[in-house]
């Protein structure tokens, strides 16, 4: 499966589902990123991590390792 | 009794603008999610019966952080007559996720679109009668910044909260859960008056385990509600706080479609614009570097070196000492008043005010870069090396803001989420340099190294290497270990300040640094010259030589415990000591102590007696000591607020005394041995050193135990 983490820059998906437990993936998806959700992945940060998310109308900074628990299309 | 307004909503959404503009008060406003970190009072202007409090931002009603339990804590115990919700018009999806969850609270709402200028800037228009259809509250479109549509919204707010008509949410949730939250309310929550069971309820179902305790169920009530999530959860197919929060954004995803018309299409904004240089991958670095530089070159050097010319120089070291002398003369005022006044008073807090000037300088670009939105950027491209030493990326902002002032430094740090990230942030946040320790810093280099360019880098160096270290040490070690923190953080768009606000800014921080000079140096330094020229005398208490006073006597007591770090002479200790109370102090002492003591009067003469009596290596060590150590008690207040409890509070101080002796030690002792001189002090220096590169470099058991 393709998760966040994956996603090039500039590139446009679709959220499949979050995976994972706990507050990380309850705060991620109150932020918005929920099933079915469009993301633009804008920008990786200098040093490779973390990276910049369009979601709802918003800029997200997320981590590599947390955008991992994202499935996209 | 006052009509109790509560203003609650997403962080960076403009409560705090909002609470100004409401209250007349000047409360602190920054671009960055996580500005306010506790809650504020204030009376309605227009309206003495109205209280209103500023509430931390919250993204939603289960919190996660320390100011976010303060919010929820506030709604669901204080029960404020009318909760005011700012949302942020240019993001509505987002915010109006936490106004669903304020309509459940079952607490009269009135719902404020923010930033409705740049909203209409950007060509979208918002429906908010529609609006207000759909959420079942009052909603008013406003401008915080620029005063627009307040006087409605508060008519809006305090029609609600008079009616004392609670908000009826109109959302629903899917069959499945409506089922189970009725079984719940049913199982747990009649006791409790009709409009709060529902947010209860749903509390329950999520498994909230704050609200849970809360509540005191009997154990058949929690296992009865346990099978009612486990049914609810099996027919929705996912877990009980996954399916709230989906269903949340699918009823927005509903209502958004009739409320807004955005203008599709606009392309990049200005903003986007800005951050593609400011984040981007080749340049971001270096320009942060630079930016940072200029920030320092401009206030320390520039300012900074023509105000200690003209200000330190010419105006507070001679021209109104004279005056003062000339002027208690023609009056024909006592001795030793007019060696309190001129030792005491002026050169002590002279010695401190001085250094006002290039304050300001930096208080206004930290002000600008703080309210341009660039603060979370800053986090954004730090992020991965300050998670390297167990820090996020939000670190930095408290230890940016440290550099003005460590207390709002520490209370900065409350915005990260992770226990062991937040309590390593506060620990490691006043290693770096304040605005107090900037006097101490020019001091030195001015006196004891002719004002070579690389000793105020050299301590901010220190201060950084100090933070990094104590990251990897206490990282590897039990309490600290454990997962990296979420970081979840929202990158808000760039927009210029105002100059009102920035110098605003600049004013209450300069202020408040005057205000401690006036309440803490000078009470200081009167205490100082007193005890520094008294003392016991063939047992008679009186006047006395510096050398013979009770300030030597009590200095001297604990001076041998810095002879190792080569500056066991009371003076300098002595400094030290006062050093707990006010960073500034150490220079206000030091001015009065080897002024009064070798040249008769302060200024230039102080600093060339006190280049005498030390040489570079032990000015280096004192100046290394003094930076690092606890410190001063203000922000030791800070720190043991932030700390969930006095141990913790201990173990930081332990840590930073201890961390600032070992590198005072291992500097003095190591930078001696060249010199061919080596005794037990020089071994223990190598022993330190020894223990700290074991500490830094060994590999935590964990991460052994994985392999």
């Amino acid at each position: 499966m393709r998760t966040l983490k994956m996603v090039k820059p500039g590139e446009t998906v679709r959220v499949v589902r979050v995976a994972g437990s706990g507050p990380l993936r309850r705060r991620i998806m109150e932020m918005g990123i929920t099933k079915g959700v469009q993301l633009i992945v804008r920008k990786v940060a200098p040093l490779g991590d973390p990276m910049e998310v369009h979601v709802r109308g918003s800029e997200l900074s997320l981590r590599k390792s947390d955008a991992d628990i994202i499935e996209v299309e | 009794m006052p009509i109790r307004v509560a203003l609650a909503g997403n962080p960076n959404s403009g409560k705090t603008t909002l609470f100004n503009a409401l209250t007349g008060s000047t409360q602190y406003v920054g671009n960055w999610p996580g500005v306010t970190v506790e809650k504020k009072e204030g009376r309605y202007r227009e309206n003495k019966d109205v209280a209103v409090t500023d509430l931390p931002g919250v993204y939603s009603l289960s919190p996660y952080s320390p100011e976010e339990i303060i919010t929820r804590n506030f709604l669901i115990e204080e029960r404020p007559d009318v909760v005011i919700n700012i949302i942020d018009g240019t993001n509505l999806q987002r915010n109006l996720f936490l106004t669903t969850q304020l309509t459940e609270l079952g607490i009269p709402v009135a719902v404020a679109v923010n930033m409705m200028d740049m909203v209409q800037k950007s060509g979208a228009a918002i429906n908010s009668a529609r609006l207000a259809g759909e959420l079942g509250c009052p909603v008013a479109e406003i401008s915080a910044l620029k005063g627009s549509g307040i006087a409605e919204l508060m008519d809006a707010a305090l029609a609600a909260a008079s009616s004392g008509k609670a908000c009826v949410p109109r959302h629903n949730f899917s069959g499945a859960v409506e089922h189970a939250l009725a079984h719940i309310e049913e199982a747990a929550l009649h006791h409790l008056p009709q409009e709060r069971q529902r947010f209860y309820a749903i509390k329950l179902f999520e498994r909230d385990s704050d609200i849970t305790a809360k509540l005191g169920l009997t154990p058949e009530q929690t296992a009865h509600i346990e099978g009612d999530i486990a049914r609810g959860e099996r027919e929705a197919g996912d877990d009980s706080e996954s399916v709230i929060t989906a269903e949340r954004y699918k009823y927005i995803d509903s209502i958004i479609k009739d409320c807004v018309t955005a203008k599709h299409g606009a392309g990049l904004t200005a903003s986007d614009r800005i951050d593609a240089v400011l984040t981007n991958r080749v340049m971001a670095l270096p320009l942060f570097a630079l930016i940072m530089f200029a920030v320092y070159f401009l206030s320390v050097t520039l300012v900074g070196g023509f105000s200690a010319d003209w200000i330190s120089g010419a105006l507070l070291g001679r021209a109104l000492p004279g005056a003062a002398k000339q002027a208690l003369a023609a009056v024909g005022c006592a001795d030793w008043l007019e060696g309190l006044i001129v030792d005491g008073v002026i050169a002590g807090a002279g010695a401190v005010l001085g250094f006002l000037p290039q304050l300001l300088a930096l208080f206004a670009f930290l002000g600008f870069l703080e309210q341009c939105g660039y603060m979370a950027r800053i986090a954004f491209i730090l992020d991965r090396v300050f998670r390297k030493f167990g820090l996020s990326g939000k670190s930095f902002i408290p230890i940016l803001i440290g550099t003005g002032c460590g207390v709002p430094g520490i209370m900065a740090a409350r915005a990260i989420e992770n226990d062991a990230c937040r309590k390593l942030t506060v620990i490691t946040t006043t290693f770096i340099p304040c605005s107090a320790k900037l006097p101490v810093i020019a001091l030195l280099s001015g006196a004891l190294f002719r004002g070579a360019w690389w000793v105020a880098p050299s301590a901010y160096f220190a201060g950084i290497a100090a933070i990094i270290c104590s990251g990897v040490i206490l990282k590897k070690t039990k309490p600290f270990s454990g997962s990296d923190s979420p970081f979840i953080m929202e990158l808000p768009a760039y927009h210029w300040p105002g100059a009102g606000a920035v110098l605003r800014h600049m004013w209450q921080r300069g202020w408040s640094f005057v205000k401690r000079a006036g309440a803490v140096i000078v009470p200081a330094s009167v205490v100082i010259w007193f005890a520094s020229g008294h003392g016991f005398t063939e047992g008679a208490f009186g006047r006395a030589e510096a050398q013979d006073s009770i300030l030597a006597a009590a200095g001297g007591a604990v001076a041998w415990l810095f002879a190792p770090l080569g500056w066991g002479d009371w003076r300098p200790v002595t400094a030290t000591l006062t050093g707990l109370a006010a960073k500034e102090s150490i220079v206000a002492t030091l001015g009065i102590l080897y002024g009064t003591a070798e040249a008769g009067g302060g200024g230039q003469a102080a600093w060339s007696a006190l280049s005498q009596n030390f040489s570079a290596l032990s000015g280096y060590s004192f100046l290394l000591f003094n930076l690092l150590c606890a410190p001063c008690v203000a922000a030791m207040g800070a720190m043991r607020r932030e700390m969930p409890n006095a141990k913790w509070f201990w173990f930081a101080l332990l840590w930073q005394c201890g961390f600032a002796y070992g590198a005072a030690l291992c500097v003095y002792r190591i930078g001696l041995l060249p010199q061919g001189s080596f005794g037990l002090a020089a071994a223990a220096a190598l022993l330190t050193l020894g223990l700290f590169m074991y500490m830094l470099l060994r590999r935590p058991k964990a991460a052994r135990r994985a392999r």
